[in-house]
């Protein structure tokens, strides 16, 4: 430690704003080391581990020891209709909670920028779903659509509407219902990220618009859009991986069910490794998920980024 | 001016002062010019803006209100937003069913550890992020971004089977392990903009005085990152207080498990919860997160804001 402050301070006339590039001295690794011992032995060692146990027999429980059985998994996978189901809900349950959640933060987004009364408040209200933990969400949500006892079905009798239905355990309507939930859950994320985006937003050019009689409309396409969209990028990739990989929400809710409408990969996979022992095979499940998303993602990033350049 | 915008300049002026702070101003924070759009647009913002706090808090007023109601106006229709026979019999046989108090005490244990260690090791690694632009910095960066990306199961079965050979699995130390690595990225994120914002002149006017780099970091930098540190090891305690999925994994008998676990106790099989003491359990389990959430809930906004605007 003296060596590596000695070295330091030797060399703190040139100022400290500009090691050599791409190098670390003593002193630094020191800082690192706390934060990085971790992260590779609990975070980059479990991923290349996970990845690899794809490839072997690996099982919960088992006394002879695994071995190598190379694409096996992933052959089984192929002609696994469940899995596919499960990964079709997937993304039907990604789509579907992604968009409508980024539109509905937009709006809000867009009238917590302006100059309202009560903004604050409402800010503070707005975000109140990040601080919940996800089973408290499931848990309110299951309150509210009880066929009883909750509010949803009593506001439709109210209105003369019928008599309402059990909500979670009805075939068609299980998975809109937890889509609700879904983007419910991902609001305040979502409009803080794009209030963030907001302030990118060049007030003056906004003004001179508003100045040539550019309607509101027109200012958004114009001004607001092309500002914003980076952090809209970004933060819908964000939320739709978020929302494909989520978990706890759903286990809730409706734990897949009614007869596996629900259940989204992850549930699967979850049951697959820890309630059967097949640890071999989820993990290539979760290998399949990366690929598969990865993919879209690039798509999509790849086709709005050209989108811009035609324009 | 409105309440509102006199709190947030308020805010503002004492954010100043304190040089932790990222300082760039927030342009919505500032009083705008006098709306042109008054009249009808007017109202149907505020319109608006009512809905969407309808349907963010009405979920939430209906959990509280499920709360206070007896079993025997859960067990009827009709049910209405004011409890019509308040009682706390839920809250007490909520206490009876399940063991909230250890649980609690088990979630307190978890988020407090993972929440200090984790601002402990990452402070000095978010200083080194934003100090040194090296290639380490970088893959660090890249790593906070991927990691925001991994399936979960890819994850959860390699730190299974690695806690499980380290005679982890089912104890506190285990979870808290995995909660620091998985509190890591945010924490990264949020103290790498709090340390950019320290001006580095004053590290250099201490190393000119002949501090080591150690005693310039603990003595200059961080006493200016107290506010900073204190908010993101907060957001550490709350996402380790609401989090699921680790724990339901990783905590296998009543006694170790964590509150949201024992929460999914009062579920019971399908259709069969007994919804007064689950709505019961479930607010006194959400107010910690509240509590906390509302007093970093700025700070929390202003530093991603704070990275949107650098990103």
């Amino acid at each position: 430690m003296t060596l590596a402050t000695a070295k330091k301070r030797s060399g703190k006339g040139e100022g400290r704003g500009a090691p050599p590039a791409g190098m670390l001295d003593h002193g630094a690794w020191f800082l690192v080391l706390p934060a990085l011992l971790p992260i590779l032995v609990l975070s980059v060692g479990p991923l290349l581990y996970g990845i690899s146990l794809a490839f072997t027999d690996s099982q919960s429980g088992r006394t002879e020891p695994t071995e190598w059985i190379g694409l096996l998994n992933f052959q089984d996978l192929l002609h696994d209709t469940l899995f596919w189901d499960s990964f079709r809900i997937g993304l039907v349950w990604a789509v579907g909670v992604t968009v409508p959640q980024f539109l509905l933060a937009l709006g809000l987004a867009l009238l917590l920028n302006q100059n309202l009364r009560f903004r604050g408040l409402a800010r503070s209200l707005a975000i109140i779903p990040w601080a919940m933990p996800e089973v408290v969400v499931g848990i309110m949500w299951r309150l509210v659509y009880n066929p009883d006892a909750g509010i949803l079905n009593e506001t439709i009798r109210d209105l003369g509407l019928g008599d309402g239905r059990d909500w979670l355990t009805g075939i068609g309507s299980a998975l809109p219902a937890v889509i609700v939930v879904g983007i419910w859950a991902g609001m305040p994320q979502t409009t803080v990220a794009l209030l963030a985006g907001l302030q990118n937003v060049p007030r003056e050019l906004h003004e001179a618009a508003e100045m040539d009689g550019a309607g509101a409309w027109r200012r958004f396409r114009t001004v607001t859009w092309p500002a914003l969209k980076p952090v809209a990028l970004a933060i819908t990739a964000l939320n739709f991986i978020w929302n494909f990989n989520s978990f706890a929400l759903v286990y809730v809710l409706t734990n897949g069910g009614p007869g596996g409408r629900t259940r989204l990969p992850m549930l699967f996979a979850y049951e697959e490794a820890f309630r059967y022992g097949q640890f071999g095979y989820a993990a290539a499940m979760g290998c399949v998920m990366v690929a598969v998303i990865s993919v879209l993602l690039a798509v999509y990033l790849v086709g709005r980024l050209r989108g811009a350049d035609e324009r | 001016m409105t309440r509102t915008s006199r709190t947030s300049r308020t805010f503002r002026a004492g954010r100043a002062n304190r040089p932790g702070r990222v300082t760039r101003p927030r342009r919505a924070d500032r009083p705008r010019r006098a709306s042109r759009t008054g009249g009808p647009a007017r109202a149907g913002q505020y319109l608006a803006l009512l809905a969407y706090l309808v349907f963010l808090a009405f979920p939430f007023l209906w959990l509280i209100s499920t709360s206070f109601k007896p079993a025997t106006e859960l067990g009827s229709l009709h049910p209405t937003w004011i409890p019509k026979d308040p009682t706390l019999a839920n809250y007490r046989q909520a206490f009876d069913e399940q063991p909230l108090l250890q649980a609690a005490g088990n979630s307190l244990v978890a988020a407090l550890s993972a929440a200090v260690v984790a601002v402990v090791v990452a402070t000095p690694m978010a200083y080194v992020m934003a100090r040194h632009r090296t290639l380490l910095a970088r893959a660090a960066t890249g790593w906070v971004v991927v990691s925001q990306a991994f399936p979960f199961v890819l994850v959860i079965i390699p730190l299974f089977l690695v806690l499980k050979n380290l005679h982890l699995i089912n104890s506190l130390p285990g979870l808290i392990m995995v909660y620091v690595v998985w509190a890591l990225p945010f924490a990264l994120w949020m103290l790498v903009g709090y340390v950019r914002a320290v001006p580095a002149e004053l590290e250099e006017a201490a190393a000119v005085d002949g501090a080591s780099r150690l005693r310039t970091l603990v003595s200059v930098t961080v006493p200016l990152l107290a506010p900073g540190i204190v908010a993101t090891a907060l957001f550490a305690f709350i996402t380790a207080w609401n989090e699921f999925f680790f724990a339901l994994v990783l905590l296998k008998t009543p006694e170790k498990q964590t509150l949201p676990v024992v929460l999914t106790h009062f579920l019971g099989a399908e259709g069969t919860a007994d919804l007064g003491p689950l709505a019961a359990a479930a607010f006194l389990a959400t107010l910690p997160s509240l509590v906390l959430f509302a007093i970093i809930q700025k700070r929390i906004t202003g530093g991603m804001l704070a990275g949107a605007v650098k990103g």
